[in-house]
């Protein structure tokens, strides 16, 4: 057992069964589904929130403040356990009191809702800032051409606002793609779950912890590249910006 | 529409539906304090208040460690030779690009599964640091602060304005010199406001050193919750403990803000 840590074994990595590398990539794949579910019930949560805080009413206005400090100043980690218990526990009820019965949340859902709440706080911030920064005359300009709010929205104000908020954004996809670790805290086997179990029962504790981080930043960066070429295509025909 | 919301704004923060929003909250404090079991309060508050201990330690120690280490990577990063630069970068992208949690667990099991096979570390003084669980929790937060902290000291590095270092060198100033009395200085002033964020980042990243033995704020509360089988309770009083300290990191650092002059900052 001594020298397994010492000569790397790397068939311990290899795909089918004595080794772990199909642990670690099925891991994987189920961290990029949170992720990606997650990020895109964040992205709905603060697109909603966005346009709650710069046109909502008092009430919404500052219902949502509370949302955005609350979530931005808990650490994610309590957030975690409180709403993946909370959450499983209050849906359980709520049913029960429906007279369903218990239902039983796969954990993937919960992972999803979990991230998807944490980010949203995030990305509400994000896409008000980034609505903030359209000058106003561009808007007043399709009012003026009597579009219907909704093709503003479509028209003038996404596309004006996407270069102000895809750096943001881009951050808030890679913070997704790591909270998704947190959940190993709770039990869900996702990457860094795997690779715990993976180097747990074959000792070669570095071997495996470096194989995840590979993995992870893998993720980060070919996800650099991909907003690399999104945030390129968004900023086309902007002046100034030559570089 | 938007010159109603300015001018509500610019009202003061008592309006009839704030009044009824406070009042509604207060409620469900009441009925969160009258309702729930709090009676584990009093018996868990000495341990409640050695978690806090542990927790605020850890952050200030990981955050001016990390701090430390993220000065020189920032400015090699400017200044450097290309292999130190390289290096630098390097270690900012595998610390960023990675999850907290997976480097802890690299640190603690992967580091903590080697060096009981060094009898020289065995034996040493070390040994008795290195069975528990801190040093590593405090190594692997330190770390990730550097190399966060890293990119926003580069960019603060960059743009202190040429002249003023120029005018420095012109002084006879040596580059020690310089850097101490110029380039650190103007510098830190345009990295505070956000050392604000990377601090509270830093505060949220505590609780994570409880999965690896370390029995801070975040620990207490599970053993209590474990102890007295109160489910939520204990995870409120966390949420809240966790607020205050946010609010109050929050307004320190808006405090220090103003206390530095920011003229031509």
């Amino acid at each position: 057992m001594t020298d397994a840590t010492w000569i790397i074994n790397w068939s311990l990595l290899a795909l089918e069964p004595p080794g772990w590398g199909g642990v670690l990539l099925n891991g994987l794949v189920r961290s990029l589904e949170i992720a990606i579910g997650g990020y895109g019930l964040g992205l709905c949560l603060g697109t909603g929130g966005a346009i709650g805080k710069l046109y909502g009413g008092p009430v919404m206005r500052d219902l949502l403040k509370v949302y955005t400090t609350l979530v931005r100043a808990v650490p994610e980690l309590v957030l975690i356990l409180i709403l993946y218990y909370a959450g499983t526990d209050l849906l359980n009820q709520l049913s029960a009191a429906l007279g369903y019965g218990s239902v039983d949340i796969s954990g993937l859902v919960a992972g999803i809702f979990v991230i998807g709440v944490v980010e949203g706080a995030y990305s509400t911030e994000v896409l008000r800032g980034a609505i903030q920064s359209i000058s106003p005359g561009q808007i007043e300009a399709g009012r003026a051409f009597g579009m219907a709010p909704t093709k503003i929205l479509l028209r003038i104000t996404i596309p004006a606002m996407l270069p102000h908020a895809i750096p943001g954004l881009s951050n808030l996809w890679l913070i997704a793609t790591k909270d998704t670790a947190l959940l190993a805290v709770v039990g869900f086997s996702e990457l860094t779950m795997a690779t715990r179990q993976a180097a747990g029962s074959s000792k070669a504790y570095i071997l495996f912890f470096c194989a995840a981080g590979v993995l992870y930043l893998a993720v980060t960066l070919i996800s650099n590249v991909i907003i690399g070429a999104i945030d390129r295509r968004c900023r086309r025909g902007i002046a100034g910006e030559s570089a | 529409m938007s010159e109603a919301a300015k001018s509500s704004n610019a009202d003061n923060f008592f309006k009839p539906h704030r009044l009824c929003l406070i009042a509604l909250a207060l409620l469900l404090l009441g009925c969160v304090i009258g309702f729930m079991r709090w009676d584990w309060v009093p018996h868990y508050s000495g341990l409640i208040a050695y978690g806090l201990g542990v927790t605020l330690l850890v952050l200030f120690s990981t955050s001016i460690l990390g701090f430390l280490l993220a000065v020189p990577i920032g400015l090699v990063q400017v200044t450097g030779p290309w292999p130190l630069k390289a290096v630098a970068q390097a270690f900012c992208t595998v610390i960023r690009g990675t999850p907290l949690l997976l480097q802890l667990w690299l640190i603690y099991y992967g580091l903590g599964s080697l060096f009981p096979q060094f009898p020289a570390i065995r034996h040493s003084f070390l040994w008795t640091y290195l069975r528990d669980g801190w040093p590593y929790g405090v190594a692997a937060l330190a770390i990730s602060f550097a190399a966060y902290e890293a990119e926003v000291m580069r960019g603060a590095f960059l743009g202190v304005p040429r002249g003023e270092l120029e005018a420095a060198r012109a002084f006879g100033m040596n580059p020690f010199t310089m850097f101490r009395r110029i380039w650190l200085p103007r510098a830190l002033r345009r990295a505070l406001p956000t050392l604000a964020g990377e601090t509270v980042l830093q505060l949220k990243a505590t609780p994570l050193i409880a999965t690896i033995t370390v029995v801070d704020l975040y620990a207490v509360i599970l053993k209590i919750r474990q102890e007295t089988f109160a489910t939520y309770e204990p995870l409120l009083l966390l949420t809240l403990i966790y607020i205050c300290l946010t609010a109050i990191l929050v307004a320190a650092f808006r405090y220090l803000e103003h206390r530095i002059p920011t003229s031509g900052a």
